[in-house]
Parts: C-alpha cells; structure tokens; sequence
C-alpha cells in the first residue's frame, strides 16, 4: 500500500530543495505529509489529485488570458501538494514583509507629499517623476485612514543559500489574494486530517481584517464596493470571488458616480453612497476629468472625492509608483534615512541604469545580468545578458544608453524547487522552481500579514520567471504553527460562519442598475433562445410533411432562422446573422458574462456547454435534431439555476420580468402569424403549435381530443396554470411589477393590460368553421394578437427608462 | 542689465462655449483659465461667469501651482459658456545673454542622479524633466534636435536654435491637427499649430536631458503700431519654458521664434496640454458636442482702476 512518492525525485545542487536538506534527507516539517501521503496509497491521492482539479472547475475558478484571441477564460491550475513553511522560517517572513510594507506606505507619503527625500538625494526624481503611475494630481492628498498602502502583495523567493529573497513589491492593485483563499479552500477539503495534525495557520483573520478596513468609515448604511475594470480582465475572476467573500458588490466605473464631492452607486431604487472602494483597476485610469481621459472605466470627479476625504481606495490612487523592480536598490537607503533601521529581507541586487555608473557596471557585466523594462507602460521585456549574441548586444547597449532610465539590471536569480504532481504515464511527482506571494493589509495595530499566501510554480524546473501567464501552476502554503493548541483548527471553520454574518449585514444590498439591465436582457435572451430552439425542434419534426412544411419555414423565417433557399441549419446557426439563433444566443452570453456574479458555478458551466453546443451546431457535425435536444436540456437546466440558485431579489425580478414579456411577445407572434390569413389551421398545423408551446401534454390531458382550434387556443391564451400560456404572463408579470413598484416606481403597465385583455376577453366561439365570418374573426384576433406584440416592446422601452436610467456612458469633451 | 524695465497692461475676455444636441444630466469640468502670478505678471483683476448658473465650483491650487477651477454641474442643461474675464500687468523680462547660460552638457550632467541633495528649484526643473502624454522622450525628437546643441552649446543658445529651426522647418496650418495630435505625427508632416510646436520642442529638449515645460497663455491681437502681427492671436496660446541655469526658466515662443516678452499674457503651466488645458470635462448624455471658443485680448492705455471696469457678473 505505501509508497515512497519521492523515490525518482532529485535534489540538485545548484537551487535550494524545499523539501529534502543537501545530504538528500527529508526536512523534519514534510514528514507528517509525506507520511500521510505514503499511507494514503496510490489509488486515494490520485482520487485527490484529481479532485483538486475538478473543485476548481466546479467552481468556475479561472483567469483570462490577454494573448488569447478569442479571450477564452482558461480555469486556474493548482498543485494538490501545498509548500509548508515552519514557524520560525514564517516568522522571519512575516516581519520581513510587515517592516517593507511600512517602509513603502512611508515612501508613498513622502513623494506625494513633502518629497524629502527627492530633496536629499535618497531616491531618484526621474525614477518617480518618470513613471506613468505617478499621478501629480494625487500631489498633496491625504488619503482616508491616512494610509497610502492599506493592502501591499510582494514576490519572495529562496535563494540557494535558503533565505527568502525579494523580487517585485506590489502596490497598484495586489491580485492574487482571493486565489490563495481559493486554494486553500480546496486543499482543505483534500487534506484535512493532515492540516489539523500540522495544526496549519488559517487564513481567515486576514480578510476579515480587510473587510474591517473597507468598512471601517461606514455611515448610515454606505457601501463598500469592488471595482473590476470588467470581465475580460485578466483576473475577473477572482474579483468577483472576493466581492462575494468579502460580502461587498463587484462594480464597474459606470456603475459609480460623483456627486458633490461624494461617490455613489447608480442603484434602480436610485444613488446608494459608497464610502469605500476596493480598487482592481489601474489608478490612471479612475477619473477621465483628470487622469487619463481616454479612458471609459473611470468615474469622472472621483479625486476630488478622495481629496475631500469622502471615499477611501484600497489601494489609492497613485500608489502605483512604486511597481517598478528600478526601487529595489534604493529601499535600503530609504529606510536607513527613514527609520534607521536595516531591511529584514533582503531583496535581489539591482541596479537603475539612470544612475550612471550602474550603467557603466551593467555595461560591463552584462553577461551575468537579467534586463528588464522599469515603467509598467512599457513594453514588456525580459533580457537574459548571456543569450544575447555579439552583434546584438552592441545595438541593445546603444539603446540603453539612449534612455538609461527605462532599464533596470538583476543578478540573475535561481528559485529554488518543490515537488509538484505530475500525471502523464504514472502519476509522480517532478521538481519545479517556485516563488511566493506575500500580502499584507493595514490595521490599527499595524500590518497584518496573510499566513502563507500564493505559491506560484513554473511549467518547468530550471525557469527564473514564474507567472501564470505563461504557463505555471499555483500551489497552496501552508505555515505551520510551533505551539501546539488546537485553537486555530476551531478557527478555520469560522471562515463560513463570518460569510453569514456578512450577509446578514448586507441585507439590503442594492441591485446597481447596470446590472440590472443586463439581468434584464439575459432574461429576455435565455427565452428568446429557448422559444427559437423549440421552434427549430418542432419543425424539422415535420419536415416530412409537405403539406405543413413550407408553412412552417414561413414561420422560421419570420423568427429569422430561415432564408429562402438556405439549409435551415446554415440560417439559424450562422452566428453573424442578425437574429439567428446563434446570435440570440451571442447576446445571452454577453449579458451573463456582465452578471457572471450572480450566477452559480454550475449555472455559468451550463452557459458555456451551451456554447459549445451552439458551435457544433453551426459546424454541422452533429446531427442537428439531437444537438436541438441537448441545447433545450441546457436551457432548461439554466431556467432551473435561475429558480433555484439565484437570489430572487429586485434583480431577480428584472430577469423574471424578461422572460416573461420575451415568452409572451414569442406566443402572440407565432399565432399571429398562423391566423393572419384567416384559413383553417390544418390538424397537423395545431399539433406542431402545441409542440413549439411545449403544451402537447397538458393538451391532452385536458381535453382527451384532437386538437381544435377553440381549445388549443382556448389553453395558449386562456389557462393561466400552464406556463406557456399568454394568461400565465399577464399574471407572472403583473406578480413581479407590484413587488418591484415597492421601489416606488409608478405602472408603466396599462396599455398592455388593456392590450391582453383585448384577446383573452375575446368569444373564441366564432372562430370554428370556414364562413366567412369565422375569417374575419381569425384575422382580427391576429390583429389583437400583433397588438400584443407592439405593447410589450413599447412597455419594454418605458420600462428601460424607468428602472436602467442611470445607465448613461460618460463622455469626454474635447478639451480646448 | 541695463535696459529699461516696461509694463503693460491688459483685459482678457477668454469665451468656451459647448453646445449639446441633447441635454446633458451631469458633468465635471477642469478649468484652468485664471492668469497666474509670477515673477513678471500680475493679475489685477479675475472673474468667472458662467452659464448655466447651477453647479458646484471649487478654487485650488494644482501640483504646478496654478488656479484651477473644479466645476460640476447637476441638472440637464443644453449647453455650457464659460467666460472668463481678467486684468493682467505684464513686465518685460531681463534680456538675458544666451551665452552667458550653462553648458547644456553640463546641465544634463546637473539633473542626473547622482544621490546628491536638491534646491527646491533644481526638483521643480526635475518635475519637466520626464515623459508626459504629450512629451514622449524618443530617440527621433533628440536627432531632431541634435544639431542645435553642438558640442559645449550654452543651453539658452541651444534652445533658442532649436526654436528657430521649428519655426523655418515647421509650416503654421491651422486646422489641421487636433488636441491629440502626436508630435510624432508633427515631425512628419511639418505642419501644426502653437500647441504642437511647442509640444515637438519640449519633446526635443526632454529627449536631450533638459527640462522644458509648457506654457498656455495668450498673445495680444493689436500688434504695436509699425510691427507685424503676431501669429496665434484671438485664440489660446502656447509656448515653450525651458530651464537655463543661472537664469532659470526662460520662456520662448517656437510659433513667433521670439523670446517671451510683453505681448505674452501666460495663464499656467505643466508638463504639456494635457496638465493646463484651460478647459476639459466628462459629460453624462449630450449627444454630440460643438464647441467654439472666443478670446479678446486688449491693451489698455494704463492700469484699469475700479469702477471704470467692473463688470456685470
């Protein structure tokens, strides 16, 4: 049964091993987990392995990738095998990284303020003045709380001599937190016997910690907020996993506005005040008045805000100017001048080539230098001195001396190795370089440093870089606690009962109007879809009927799914046809990326099969009778997620609302169109009616016939219990519309009452038979029915307007 | 220096006029249109009108220290005027000898990092001394410019070459750029307004090291009688301020390729356009914009006192 996991493992010797000492021998603080892991066996961690992996896709855990064209989401890769650090070793860490987090947050206040030490000559002006993320209009700020560096993430890594190592300090928007607590989510799940028995520091007190912190300047029920730059950034994801952690709403710029000198969030009950912003957008980009101002994500007015102490950033804007590796060299000074005191971690020699003779050392030891761009705006580059052959090196030093200030030297740096699980033909574990995310966040009592944080390892031993960019996977780490009381293990089970007294305390959480509106589209799309899909379903089901079938490419035609002469297939899968079903379906998927938090995993997993669905169709591999089965049972799933698993607030309502005038637009048109002329439905006609309507059943049920055209009516308009029926979304609508009107909102809903009741009140008595009569009522009844129609899109219009007012784009003058 | 020190006085009236084909809901507005104090100008007088009448205005100083008005204005309007009104005595500069100024190596060797402590004026040369938006450090402005800085070149010589060389190479076409127009673009074509020219010769300057910053301001419209009319007049204008040891900033006027004298009225300054702009903003709704702009620059017999001028704001 057991199994010796490190048996083909090897230990190198010129990197650091995390796990075995240079003699080879296993480090005292892997024994418990390698012993559990040899216990476990072969078959029960590859189940775990396996499991990791599969927790992740459950829970929808990805990140976007920028270099790929279609902008696809790929999930997040985590190594079920967590990096353990000893207390002692943390210890060192933790002070470490609390010591440099004040040393910056001091550094930020500084050059946005009093800029002693520009004046003194302990950092370079060019170095601050000449980076993008130094905003001037910041100058002279005093941020809310006081804090220039409320959150701050830096990358460590050990050096062959074993100490810990820093690479980069990241002070704009630490990512990467939210993952880490996603990991350790998983492993948890995975490995608990064993963490308890290591009695392994959790994880929680940090983010309450920040949670703390964003709503420490609340009044009378103000917000706090995350802003994302939107869904196709890189790290979406994990803004909206820790917006719903952290129990605060995930916003966009034109969510939010200015007024009087205060933020708001644009709600469909009207302005909510926001007090404190989690920021994951770049500084220069958050106010088009006067920062940036092409851009579009911003909130125009928002520094004048922070000035007047009305809102607090995490991080505030402006402290971006210290991303830059060109920093490393000078922190030591400054925190000598500073503090007088010694930097604790010790950070990878570098050197600014904008000093002069760092130029000329870099000059001359090129070879055993790394060379990388400083300023964030530039374009992204990585020189390894020794690759680059003779008579390129000679041009690349000209250009560095031409601008000497946007390159920055590193000694070449080797990371050292941890074990990672490998499958291909057994499953083994292979060593891989790694580098360790750290973050901290401001309390009252100083900073707090998160236990452990993100370990990110390369696709391959011998890399120097490590980015999920490229390649890399993530693990879990795990510090271990040296005093042996069982508190912490109690405490990790906390982390769920804080998540309900967050939602407790957001009771009342507004619905921002944007996303409300595409709440509001996605309910109308997902049935547009639907009714599309059982349209094409059902008629192709007759195709063998030629009596029926021209007929009934009318009708898929005036849904836009058929074109004179065309395949079916190539019209309502053609995805860049106005109308078609894969364009519907297009839409959907943008409105869902738009409300992504909102959705349950399983929900969104659901909405991409669709689209897998909705490309197989448009391919014509599949056999497109069963592709329309399997896309119905997807929507049908999706119809029960939104019952189910959404939180059926005003939002929620919105979607309902949706639908329902989407399903009753559909009904009333398709009838419509079928009467129209005012002749005889054929039998086969009304079966295929009640099969588009989903109501053959219920049909027969009830009336034990064959259809007539007074009952298959008499049930599609009438019988509000079934739920495809125009009765049912006269009611449904009208249930959802006094619940939303408690927003104060006054009915906007008259003219489509009067408009159903025009056809339900109407005597289905004439319209049997072939006289002359019983034409001119059918054709009536079509009329009433397209006025139906017409309502429902102007009551969609008025409805717009009423509840999505705030959502307006903002536009840039042209400045003169 | 002994030439006889001169003054002369000026009104302003500087007009911004946008008009929305639907009303707008809501705005912010940066202004940057009160005529700043320095050395050789004093503003008498300032006053801003603006229509509509409802809105938020904040005074401040910006990071350059200048005045800058923050608007914001609640409640659909259909369109926004801006007037701004001022008073403003202008003093020749001392006419300083181009040769007498340091050696532009020397002072590109001054303003690099050495770890050495800086006078407050050597931090503020060092603030214009880096990329802006419309100040890119690129290779192709430092050739550009590298024959009007020859080997030991007093800088104040240097530059005053190099705004030659704009004015003879560059044709004044007005019209033909806009507010982003990218001095890349200015280079190639040769053609440009006020603005882009100054925008090539503080690129130039910065791509060599030196400090140089811009200046927004306006030119007087009645020339003196005899001279020729200065190019740039009824509208904003821009020039360049580089900085030349021991005489500090010098200001210079690469559109006219004359030195910053009296006929020069400056309103702020900044690292370009993008930081002094006399007025920009963000509206919600509107539609589609015009804006028209009207400046009037006349010079008084002596200095306006009081009543005679008070306006009807």
């Amino acid at each position: 049964m057991s199994a010796d996991w490190l048996k083909d493992y090897r230990v190198p010797t010129t990197r650091y091993d995390e796990v075995r000492d240079v003699a080879g021998r296993l480090r005292p603080h892997w024994q418990p987990l390698f012993e559990h892991l040899s216990a476990a066996g072969e078959a029960a961690v590859r189940q775990s392995v396996n499991l990791a992996q599969m927790l992740i896709a459950e829970n929808g855990v990805t990140y976007n990738v920028y270099a790929d064209p279609k902008g696809t989401d790929r999930n997040w890769l985590l190594d079920a095998l967590p990096l353990t650090l000893t207390a002692s070793e943390w210890r060192q860490i933790e002070q470490g990284v609390q010591q440099r987090a004040k040393l910056l947050n001091a550094v930020l206040a500084d050059l946005y303020g009093p800029q002693r030490m520009l004046s003194a000559g302990v950092l370079p002006a060019k170095l601050t003045f000449g980076h993008p993320s130094y905003l001037w209009p910041c100058q002279g700020v005093v941020p809310l709380g006081n804090t220039w560096l409320p959150l701050y993430a830096v990358d460590l890594a050990r050096a062959p001599d074993g100490r810990w190592w820093v690479l980069s300090d990241r002070t704009q928007a630490p990512s990467g937190a939210g993952y880490a607590l996603e990991n350790r989510q998983i492993i948890s799940r995975l490995l608990p016997d064993v963490m308890r028995e290591l009695n392994v520091h959790t994880v929680h007190g940090f983010f309450n910690s920040l949670r703390e912190l964003l709503l420490s300047n609340a009044e009378d029920g103000s917000l706090a907020v995350v802003l994302t730059a939107g869904v196709f950034n890189e790290t979406y994801f994990e803004h909206a996993y820790l917006a719903r952690q952290l129990g605060l709403l995930l916003v966009q710029g034109h969510d939010l506005t200015v007024r009087h000198d205060t933020v708001y969030l644009k709600t469909l009950s009207g302005l909510r005040r926001v007090h404190a912003i989690l920021r994951r957008l770049d500084d220069a980009y958050c106010d088009p008045v006067e920062l940036r101002s092409d851009s579009a994500l911003g909130i125009p007015g928002l520094l004048q805000a922070i000035r007047a102490q009305r809102v607090m950033l995490v991080n505030p804007l402006g402290s971006g100017v210290l991303d830059s590796a060109a920093w490393l060299g000078f922190l030591p000074g400054a925190s000598k001048w500073l503090f007088d005191e010694q930097l604790i971690l010790p950070s990878v020699a570098t050197w600014w080539c904008g000093e002069r003779p760092a130029m000329e050392f870099v000059a001359e030891h090129f070879d055993d230098l790394v060379i990388k761009s400083v300023f964030p705006n530039q374009r992204r580059m990585v020189v390894f001195g020794k690759d680059l052959p003779r008579h390129e090196r000679r041009d690349f030093l000209k250009r560095m001396r031409r601008r000497p200030h946007t390159f920055v030297a590193q000694e070449r740096f080797s990371l050292s190795q941890a074990p990672a699980w490998q499958q291909d033909t057994s499953l083994h574990l292979a060593a891989r370089a790694v580098s360790l995310r750290v973050y901290a966040v401001a309390t009252p009592d100083g900073y707090q440093v998160l236990p452990g944080g993100l370990a990110r390892i390369a696709g391959d031993t011998s890399a120097d870089v490590v980015s999920n960019q490229q390649g890399g996977s993530s693990k879990d780490v795990w510090v271990l606690n040296d005093t042996h009381h069982t508190n912490h293990v109690q405490k990790s089970i906390s982390l769920e009962r804080t998540h309900t007294t967050l939602k407790h305390q957001s009771k009342s959480i507004e619905v921002p109007s944007s996303l409300g509106e595409n709440l509001f589209w996605m309910g109308r799309y997902s049935e547009r879809c639907e009714n599309k899909a059982r349209l094409l379903r059902a008629s192709l089901a007759v195709q063998s009927n030629p009596e029926l079938w021209q007929s009934v490419l009318t009708s898929c035609q005036e849904f836009g799914l058929y074109e004179d002469n065309q395949e079916l297939r190539h019209t309502a899968f053609n995805e860049s046809r106005l109308s078609s079903l894969h364009a519907d379906y297009k839409s959907l998927y943008w409105c869902a990326t738009q409300v992504r938090g909102q959705l349950s995993a399983e929900h969104w997993r659901t909405m991409t099969i669709l689209r897998q669905q909705m490309r197989n169709a448009e391919t014509g591999l599949v056999e497109l009778q069963e592709t329309l089965d399997e896309m119905l049972l997807s929507m049908a799933a999706m119809s029960g997620f939104a019952f189910d698993d959404m939180t059926q607030d005003d939002g929620w309502r919105l979607f309902n609302t949706g639908r329902r005038l989407e399903r009753l637009q559909f009904i009333c048109d398709l009838l419509s169109g079928r009467l129209r002329s005012g002749a005889v439905p054929l039998q086969s006609e009304l079966d295929w009616l009640l099969d588009v309507n989903s109501c053959t059943i219920t049909y027969r049920t009830r009336y034990v016939s064959l259809p007539r055209l007074i009952l298959v009516l008499e049930l599609l308009v009438r019988d509000a219990s079934s739920p495809r029926t125009i009765a049912y979304q006269r009611e449904s609508i009208q249930h959802d519309l006094r619940k939303l009107s408690e927003l104060g909102g006054t009915s906007v809903q008259f003219s489509l009452g009067k408009a159903i009741a025009s056809v339900v009140d109407l005597d289905f008595g004439v319209l049997d038979g072939s006289g002359q009569g019983a034409i001119y009522a059918r054709q009536l009844l079509a009329s009433r029915l397209l006025d139906i129609s017409a309502a429902v899109r102007k009551f969609s219009d008025e409805f717009s307007s009423r509840y999505f007012s705030h959502v307006d784009t903002a536009v840039q003058l042209v400045a003169v | 220096m002994s030439e006889v020190a001169t003054e002369k006085h000026y009104q302003v009236e500087h007009t911004t006029r946008y008009d929305y084909a639907e009303p707008v809901v809501h705005a912010h507005h940066l202004l940057h249109l009160t005529p700043r104090q320095h050395a050789w100008q004093h503003t008498m007088r300032y006053q801003l009108e603006l229509l509509p009448l409802v809105g938020l205005l904040h005074e401040a100083k910006d990071a350059f220290g200048n005045t800058v008005h923050r608007l914001e204005i609640e409640g659909a309007h259909e369109c926004l005027a801006v007037t701004a009104r001022s008073e403003v005595v202008v003093q020749s500069r001392p006419v300083w000898s181009a040769a007498n100024s340091l050696m532009w190596e020397r002072l590109q060797d001054e303003l690099s990092y050495f770890g050495r402590p800086r006078t407050a004026t050597e931090l503020e040369a060092l603030s214009f001394r880096t990329e802006s938006p419309h100040g890119r450090i690129k290779n192709v402005f430092a050739e550009f410019a590298r024959g009007c800085f020859p080997r030991a070149c007093p800088v104040l010589q240097g530059a005053e070459r190099l705004m030659e060389k704009i004015y003879t190479e560059m044709t004044y076409a007005p019209g033909e750029t806009q507010v982003n127009t990218s001095s890349f673009a200015v280079l190639e074509k040769r053609r440009g307004v006020c603005q882009d020219f100054a925008h090539l010769m503080i690129a130039c300057l910065r791509s060599l090291g030196l400090s140089a910053r811009y200046v927004s301001g306006y030119l007087r419209t009645q020339p003196p009688e005899g001279s020729p009319p200065l190019v740039g007049a009824d509208a904003s204008h821009a020039w360049v301020s580089v900085y030349a040891p021991p005489f500090g900033w010098v200001d210079l006027d690469p559109t006219n390729n004359v030195r910053v004298g009296t006929d020069h009225i400056t309103l702020a300054w900044g690292r370009d356009f993008s930081d002094v702009s006399p007025l920009r903003g963000v509206i919600i709704g509107g539609g589609s914009h015009r804006v028209s702009v009207a400046v009037t620059v006349s010079e008084c017999p002596s200095p306006v006192l009081n009543a005679e001028a008070a306006s009807n704001g």
